[in-house]
């Protein structure tokens, strides 16, 4: 489970940038890289340690002018956290 | 055949001077004729050219990488470059005052490995001298902020350890460790009889792994390789032949993989010659063994070529006599029987009375006069 309430943040040893070779976000990380799809890629730019999870899903609907992303925020949160992608402040 | 992607690892091997004399090292054997090493300006160039083409992983390595006094210039530049820059040492030569200078200039990672099989090993194991230089290394990279990698080549000498090593391992606040078994490679080669674990051996280091991993949870990541002598199926070495890795020597040649360049009959570009371009996608060294038309059967008709590509050419040039025969871990190759029975030799016991070969100038040299 996300803790309620807590702010994501991108673990600091991981480095987030967009590669104009692969045409997409990549996430770096000691001797290793995973490519980003745009949905993750722009979840995981939102998640700068100040907005809680709602906050990014409120900011997401209103970027892409889309509702009920919740769910879709939330599962992809609980593999970035398994994965250590991101931190809970 | 379609356009190669773009090579997204650069490995850039700055020197093959080492003060450390591994039994296992991955150097070529005739690394002392390879010395001369490229200027800085040759390298500066060359991570230019790299990240133009989209290479964006660069690995630091060697030899002993800090043994070059350039070091931190390579790796401000790669870092303004926007690489993820990664340091791989034993550590011999990491100040605290070189580490300051190496993280103002954006090295993102260091990778301190515990390798030389026996003196080093021991050291370790019985707290002495290489214990406190490997702790005041951990220190010094925790208190940077890097994240604390450690790799241990794993071998029939020290795997009866393994649960010793890990502990240490935590000790020193290791967040991932790799345990790795040796790949029988260059020096690993030459000393394969002595390295090469029994099956027996590497049942308990995993299980001993696999309680390691329940006890330290969240704390630490193990990853645990085991030889591929002992699969039936090869590993996807290098994730294909010029698909994504570039390794540059310390004399500047440019290889699909660090030990590629002893495969007969090709010719693999340099640096100071040609760019990184014209290496990458229109080479010959590059594209020989590129994709599935190069091969022979049995891979030629199998369903799994796109998965294993065949396995490495070197090994089977090493056990088949043929860089586009199937690697012989595969047990579809004539020669799978070759692994077996070395894995049957391991079972046995040294059959070996040749002493270990350490990797040195001078063993190179008259390992060279042989050939
Ligand atoms: S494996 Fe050992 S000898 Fe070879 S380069 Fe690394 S530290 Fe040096
Ligand atoms: S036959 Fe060749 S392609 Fe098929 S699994 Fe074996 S090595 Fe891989």
């Amino acid at each position: 489970m996300n803790p309620a309430g807590a702010r994501p943040c991108l673990n600091p040893l991981f480095r987030m940038q967009w590669e104009q070779a692969q045409q997409s976000w990549v996430l770096l990380y000691p001797e290793g890289m995973v490519k980003l799809n745009q949905s993750a890629a722009e979840i995981l730019r939102r998640c700068d340690g100040e907005r809680d999870m709602q906050g990014i899903v409120t900011d997401l609907e209103q970027a892409f002018s889309a509702t009920g992303l919740a769910a879709d925020v939330n599962a992809f949160l609980e593999i970035a956290r398994a994965q250590r992608w991101v931190v809970w402040k | 055949m379609t356009l190669p992607g773009p090579p997204l690892w650069l490995l850039a091997e700055l020197t093959y001077r080492c003060p450390l004399h591994c039994v296992f090292c991955y150097n070529p054997v005739d690394f002392a004729a390879h010395e001369q090493e490229l200027s800085t300006e040759d390298w500066l160039r060359t991570l230019r050219e790299a990240r133009e083409l989209g290479a964006v992983q660069c690995g630091f390595s060697g030899g002993e990488p800090m043994l070059r006094a350039d070091l931190e210039i390579l790796v401000a530049e790669a870092h303004r470059l926007g690489y993820y820059t990664n340091l791989l040492t034993s550590g011999v030569g990491l100040t605290e005052k070189r580490a300051r200078i190496l993280r103002s200039a954006g090295l993102d990672h260091i990778q301190l490995s515990l390798q030389d099989s026996t003196r080093e090993m021991n050291d370790f194991l019985s707290h002495t001298r290489t214990f406190d230089l490997k702790q005041r290394c951990a220190r010094i990279i925790k208190e940077h902020g890097w994240p604390m990698v450690l790799n241990v080549v794993m071998h029939r000498l020290n795997i009866d350890h393994i649960g010793r090593i890990i502990e240490m391992a935590d000790q020193l606040g290791a967040e991932y460790v790799e345990l790795a078994n040796s790949q029988y490679y260059s020096w690993a080669e030459l000393n394969r009889e002595h390295l090469l674990p029994t099956r027996e051996q590497l049942q308990r280091a995993e299980a001993v792994t696999n309680e390691w991993r329940e006890r330290l949870g969240e704390r630490m990541k193990l990853f645990f390789v085991v030889p591929d002598y002992y699969e039936t199926r090869p590993k996807k070495c290098m994730n294909g032949w010029g698909n994504v890795f570039l390794t540059i020597t310390p004399d500047g040649t440019a290889l699909p993989c660090h030990t590629a360049r002893m495969l007969p009959g090709l010719a693999f570009p340099n640096v100071r010659d040609m760019s990184l371009r014209e290496i990458w996608y229109d080479s010959e060294g590059f594209n020989r063994y590129r994709g599935t038309g190069w091969m022979k059967e049995p891979c030629r008709s199998c369903p799994e070529k796109e998965k294993d590509y065949g396995g490495c050419r070197c090994q089977a040039y090493m056990l088949a006599g043929d860089p586009a025969a199937a690697d012989p871990v595969c047990d579809k190759s004539a020669l799978h029987h070759v692994v077996t029975e070395a894995v049957e030799r391991a079972q046995k016991g040294l059959l070996e009375t040749r002493p270990l070969i350490f990797r040195t100038p001078d063993e190179s040299r008259r390992l060279l006069a042989r050939t």
